[in-house]
């Protein structure tokens, strides 16, 4: 069976599961924690296209994530003006600016979609600079400037106030599509959040199996070797990493949307480190182990709060522990049991 | 030394007699200068922290700004009301007692795998560092705490500028610490040992010297490093359980501009982010002095990445 086909029926099986969840499961509280396993699964799966396939690591993707958590919520928030009230704090902002921006944001209000598309398509033009110039640094110096990048964006969240409401955060209105309000924690908002996942799974299957996953392998692997066979190593570097930035933008507007609201708090430095810490957990260039990192990891803590305080400290042990016994991360702890099985099952080594 | 390393020495000359020309002049300007160098002596010995163990491991060690966390904890625990020991034996007990921590970790960690991958490691630094910072929190209880000064919080005027004591502990007790690693290094045994496993751990280890003891040692002494800082800056500050994460990025930011890899870079990276933190703080804007040394950092990555006193990397097909 080829890993193609094998990812095809993961796939499906995942939208059956995902499709029938809520009539079993009719509990907020776990739908809640699905629906947000289905939004880091966007940001791991992203981040893991950079990182497992490419072999480029990114500590700064959280600053992503908030661009379209706060794009969405710019563009669509009617409450108050943000964007205006934002331009307008600085000195010499002409007139006109303002009231178009007042304007233009009235208009996305109305079409959310094009709001989150729209913060998308400008988190990816950002990511497109980051990625130009920092890309062409390596190991420590790329891991750094990364760093660097997600913690000035980090201070910037807090410090623009005008516009994202800093460390109080702003309220986000639910989302809305043809005319119908989608409750943040009702099921049809599940499904939302669980249509766009899969979409974008399968699209990450399809780009790791084409010409430019191949690219990205030989570039992990050997750029040197990669880029004498003829592979443009930056061009595909920078690609990649404008995909990954747009699927973390994805990711922060179906945030922003589902927890109504958006607050500095969620984009800094901590939440880039979980979202790689997730990706290494749950296995470097695996699409599924992505999925699965994040399953563990985001439901872990959930689970832990009956311990009281404790919860940080068993996550950072829990952490070193699955590292320590399994370098590949959790998906290398099931290929081996899958190995196991199989050996057994056949009696003889495969 | 080559010509580019001896152009940068120059320009800090330079540089460094054009701020004391201007402190001389400048009130407010002097002030500003002695607090950078204060939160600069602190970015220094963090740095070094890194810089150590990334030579042994080429690992950069996440944990090292709770080291300083720790050791801040620990003192001023010791300090209270429940132990009441005097400054010196608790900041003394909280040195060691992250030391053997720090070791602690190395041996249960580095120490037993076999083939270790470098992202792998720093990712268990980073499940180190949560791991402490949880710790911290619950036996906190997530509250700050202070700490009196060494000698008192009696004024000192110097020129025009009014500091407090501590200020010249920091700076002294930083001073005394690159001196004595100074002297370690290229005086001992043990010290010449690490340099040879920074340089090549396969020939030190054709040459007797044991690796994985020196990885251990190296992990002791970045602990103490930071336990160091983080006991020095708290009277000036204050001590929670979050009180690692600036520290500890801002050394690492100080690591990287000196050059990642060599000491005298930690310190002079270390004392630069410092000085321009607090002057941008002082004349600038305060809310966005945080984001300042990364900005720096951004821009020096993209002119020279190897930093002010790095190597240029070569490489090899």
């Amino acid at each position: 069976m080829s890993s193609l086909k094998r990812d095809y029926i993961l796939l499906a099986l995942l939208g059956l599961l995902v499709l029938t969840l809520p009539s079993w499961l009719d509990d907020p509280f776990y739908l809640d924690v699905i629906g947000k396993i289905g939004i880091f699964a966007i940001l791991a799966l992203g981040l893991n296209l950079v990182m497992g396939y490419a072999g480029q690591i990114s500590l700064g993707h959280a600053a992503f994530f908030g661009m379209g958590a706060y794009g969405s919520m710019v563009l669509t928030i009617t409450a108050e003006s943000r964007l205006q009230d934002w331009l307008s704090s600085f000195k010499y902002m002409p007139e006109f600016l303002v009231s178009r921006a007042g304007a233009f944001q009235a208009f996305t209000a109305e079409h959310m979609v094009l709001a989150a598309l729209l913060a998308a398509v400008f988190t990816g033009f950002v990511a497109l600079l980051v990625g130009i110039s920092t890309l062409r640094l390596k190991g420590h110096y790329l891991a750094m400037a990364t760093l660097g990048f997600g913690i000035i964006l980090e201070i910037v969240f807090k410090e623009e106030f005008e516009l994202t409401g800093g460390t109080s955060g702003s309220s986000v209105p639910p989302f809305e599509l043809f005319g119908k309000k989608f409750s943040p924690l009702g099921n049809e908002y599940f499904y939302l959040v669980w249509a766009v996942a899969l979409v974008l799974f399968l699209f990450a299957i399809h780009l790791v199996h084409s010409r430019i996953g191949r690219a990205l392998r030989a570039v992990r692997d050997d750029d040197l070797a990669a880029a004498a066979s003829g592979v443009p190593v930056m061009k595909t570097k920078v690609i990649i990493f404008t995909v990954s930035a747009v699927y973390a933008s994805l990711a922060g507007s179906l945030y922003a949307y589902m927890q109504s609201h958006v607050s500095a708090s969620s984009f800094g430095f901590m939440e880039s480190v979980s979202l790689v810490v997730m990706v290494v957990v749950g296995g470097m260039g695996s699409i599924w182990g992505s999925l699965l990192g994040v399953a563990v990891l985001y439901s872990l803590p959930q689970f832990l709060t009956e311990l009281e305080d404790m919860e940080m400290a068993v996550f950072g042990l829990v952490l070193i522990v699955v590292l320590m016994v399994s370098p590949k991360g959790l998906a290398g702890i099931i290929d081996r049991g899958c190995q196991a099985l199989i050996r057994a099952f056949k009696g003889k080594p495969v | 030394m080559n010509r580019d390393r001896l152009i940068m020495l120059i320009a800090g000359i330079v540089l460094a007699g054009a701020f004391a020309v201007l402190a001389l002049l400048n009130d407010k300007f002097l002030q500003l200068l002695l607090a950078g160098l204060t939160n600069g002596s602190i970015y220094a010995l963090i740095a070094i922290g890194f810089t150590i163990i990334y030579n042994a491991t080429d690992v950069i060690n996440f944990a090292q700004g709770e080291f300083a966390m720790m050791g801040a904890l620990l003192a001023v625990a010791l300090v209270g009301p429940s132990v009441g020991l005097p400054i010196w034996l608790a900041a003394i007990l909280a040195v060691a007692a992250v030391t053997i921590i720090s070791g602690l970790f190395e041996m249960s960690t580095f120490h037993l795998i076999k083939t270790p991958s470098v992202i792998n490691m720093i990712i268990i630094t980073i499940g180190a560092s949560i791991l402490f910072k949880g710790v911290a929190m619950k036996l906190s209880h997530k509250q700050d705490f202070p700490m009196k000064a060494f000698s008192g919080n009696e004024p000192i005027q110097l020129g025009s500028a009014t500091i407090t004591p501590q200020y010249l502990w920091v700076i002294g007790v930083t001073l005394v610490a690159v001196i004595i690693l100074h002297e370690f290094y290229s005086r001992t045994v043990t010290g010449k040992a690490l340099r040879a496993c920074a340089h090549n751990p396969n020939a030190s280890l054709l040459m007797g010297i044991s690796v994985r003891r020196m990885v251990l040692f190296t992990f002791a002494l970045s602990g103490a490093l930071g336990a160091i800082a983080g006991v020095v800056i708290t009277p000036i500050y204050i001590a929670n359980y979050l009180m690692g994460k600036y520290i500890g990025l801002k050394g690492f930011c100080a690591a990287i501009l000196g050059g990642i890899g060599s000491i005298y870079g930690a310190v002079v990276g270390g004392l630069a982010i410092g000085v321009l933190e607090a002057l941008f703080a002082g004349y600038l804007s305060s809310g966005y002095k945080d984001a300042l040394a990364f900005v720096v950092l951004l821009l020096v990555l993209f002119v020279r990445p190897q930093g002010f006193l790095g190597e240029p990397e070569q490489e090899r097909a």
